[in-house]
């Protein structure tokens, strides 16, 4: 799994010391510094540039249009103000709630069950060529043709509830697409049917990779699977857990597309997660300093997990 | 690893016990494979109704009497917004981005993956490691300054355009969404040569400077003719993502008759005017998921690892 990994065989081309050194060798050893330059200016420009512009966006008071007057933390202080402002909750209050259930749920159950079909999986089952595809290939679609297929397969009048009534269980009530309590767990379920079977596929792989022998040795001592699997297994495969948790943190505070397509914001606004809440403000309320700071604190969350496990993975390995 | 009910245990148990687990095991698989498929069946079965069978009849059934009309209904009439003449213009709107921005990031990738473990020099850790964070930005934190530059740049165009009767593609919607994508794309095209590159023998490419190749003449000659499964996995990774693109799309592109696929969708399904039609609204959705499925069917393998790669960064 580890490719960062640095193999430090250096190419130092080679310097010609002769006097005829000609520009023509000093061009081929600036090359591939030219070579990677526009990239890399893209890179700083197009990314880093950009995220300075949207922090100092953030500190002016613009609305429709951007203004450039810096007229302080206005924007943070509102959405520090709308953080506590519960009852009845402000559009903030509901995103980081929201944003809280769900990521929380998303990446739990996505964990939980990727690590369930895998073990399963694994238990030499006949047909995992077909099973494996069939638990994977939601993630090959968009988030717009999920939340489509969830909408109506959810929808009160026309999906489950329908079919069940129809089957004669007329009591059966399910309306959370609806309910702008629980349209969040409705999202989450989405997301959920989208992703976990790719986090299978990452078990699986780990699963795979892990020495029989150990295993052998385990079953000989006399361990029950299930101590077999509680006590060995699952604690090897704790770089999967790491990647599969970044994964899924990432997916889910990047989660945007979803809860338009499967909600259209819910009831009132109440599906939004701080995406949502970043977009409406910026682009159709006129609130762009508040948008700007909303997407400030969203990058932040964002650094705060990914930087440490991007530092620990470019490190030089000692090998 | 090996299966895990050991040869002791089976004969202390007896068959039965392992029979029964074998029915379990086969049982929960089968029920979450109905899971993962009930959605796409459900999606299938309705785009072949007809209107009539779907309020009346049960979500589940097989169409009674299937029909092919909400296809052609979805592909050539159906209303985005106000204009009625289906999202095949919008289809083509996604190819025609999708492919320019999934070939160039893919090649500039390749390059950058070249130099930075062929061609090293001091600091490309840290150069690497900038590129690759900008994979993981939340893209609302750059949203709103790309849409200032393009807008700049469309009112740039239209300058142009009086000027000498020609744009040069300044402020066209498609161009501008390549350029995103390609700018926003190259940190994980970079991240997949630069792994795919960093096992490639060194040896070789020594031997080939000893012989006087040049830098390009051993990207061209040595490298990419032994890059073709990275270059699988890459394009396959880039065309997924871009043509699921919905924030970039619905910012910089979001009406009229410019808009990508996913766009023109959530707009055909979220139409409130008039009936709707459901069964239209599925084959839409099929539609917009057909491109991206065919490549996991054709390709799946390459997919998975395309997947894998992007999700362990190291």
């Amino acid at each position: 799994m580890s490719t960062v990994a640095e193999t430090q065989i250096k190419l130092t081309p080679e310097h010609d010391a002769r006097p005829g050194a000609s520009v023509r060798s000093r061009l081929q050893d600036l090359l591939p510094k030219i070579v990677l330059a526009p990239s890399f200016a893209a890179t700083i420009v197009f990314v880093y540039g950009f995220i300075l512009w949207t922090i100092y966006l953030s500190f002016t008071n613009s609305k429709t249009f951007p203004s450039y007057d810096i007229t302080g933390a206005r924007a943070y202080q509102r959405l520090w103000r709308w953080t506590f402002e519960s009852d009845p909750p402000s559009s903030w209050y509901t995103s980081i709630t929201n944003m809280g259930i769900f990521g929380f749920l998303y990446i739990g159950i996505c964990l939980a069950l990727g690590l369930f079909l895998a073990i399963l999986l694994d238990q030499k089952i006949r047909g995992e060529g077909v099973l494996r595809p069939i638990y994977l290939y939601p993630m090959a679609l968009s988030f717009i043709v999920t939340g489509v297929a969830w909408k109506w397969f959810l929808d009160p009048g026309l999906g489950l509830e329908q079919t069940l009534h129809q089957w004669g269980w007329t009591s059966f009530h399910f309306d959370w697409i609806k309910n702008k309590d629980f349209v969040i767990y409705t999202v989450v379920i989405a997301g959920v049917w989208q992703a976990s079977g790719f986090i299978m596929a990452m078990f699986l792989a780990g699963l795979r990779g892990i020495d029989g022998e150990i295993m052998k040795a385990a079953q000989i001592d006399g361990a029950t699977t299930f101590q077999l699997y509680r006590r060995i297994v699952i604690p090897l495969l704790r770089p999967v857990f790491l990647s599969a948790f970044i994964v899924l943190a990432h997916l889910a505070i990047k989660s945007y597309d979803l809860v338009v397509a499967l909600t259209s914001g819910g009831p009132g606004g109440s599906a939004w997660l701080p995406s949502n809440f970043m977009y409406e403000f910026t682009f159709k309320r006129n609130e762009m300093a508040v948008g700007s700071a909303s997407a400030v604190i969203m990058l932040m969350t964002l650094t705060a997990i990914i930087v440490p496990y991007l530092y620990s993975e470019l490190r030089e390995k000692p090998r | 690893m090996s299966a895990v009910t050991s040869p002791a245990r089976q004969a202390s148990s007896g068959m039965s016990a392992r029979t029964i687990n074998r029915i379990v095991i086969y049982g929960l698989l089968a029920l979450f494979a109905i899971f993962y498929l009930m959605p796409l069946f459900v999606m299938l079965v309705t785009s072949f109704k007809t209107m009539d069978e779907i309020q009346n009849g049960n979500m589940l059934a097989l169409p009674q009497s299937p029909t092919i009309e909400p296809w052609f209904k979805a592909w050539g009439q159906t209303c985005v917004g106000l204009t009625c003449a289906g999202i095949k213009g919008y289809f083509w709107n996604s190819i025609k981005m999708v492919v320019p921005a999934v070939l160039i990031s893919t090649l500039l990738g390749a390059l950058n993956g070249y130099v930075l473990t062929k061609w090293r020099f001091r600091g490309h850790t840290l150069v690497f490691a900038m590129m690759l964070f900008a994979c993981f930005i939340p893209f609302q934190s750059v949203l709103l300054p790309m849409a200032t530059i393009l807008g700049s740049i469309g009112r740039f165009g239209v300058t142009l355009q009086n000027a000498t009767g020609f744009n040069f593609g300044l402020g066209n919607s498609t161009v501008n969404l390549v350029f995103v994508h390609v700018v926003y794309g190259l940190g994980f095209t970079t991240l997949f040569f630069r792994n795919y590159y960093e096992a490639f023998p060194t040896e070789l490419i020594k031997a080939a400077q000893v012989d006087g190749a040049s830098f390009f003449q051993i990207f061209r000659r040595i490298m990419l003719p032994n890059s073709m499964p990275i270059f699988v996995v890459t394009v396959i990774y880039q065309f997924t993502n871009i043509w699921n693109d919905f924030l970039f799309a619905s910012a910089y592109a979001g009406t009229g008759d410019v808009m990508p696929m996913t766009v023109a969708l959530n707009n055909v399904v979220n139409t409130s005017t008039g009936v709707v039609e459901y069964n239209v609204n599925m084959a839409a959705a099929m539609i917009a998921a057909l491109p991206t499925l065919i490549v996991y069917v054709v390709a799946g393998r390459y997919f998975v690892r395309g997947l894998m790669a992007g999700a362990v960064k190291g």
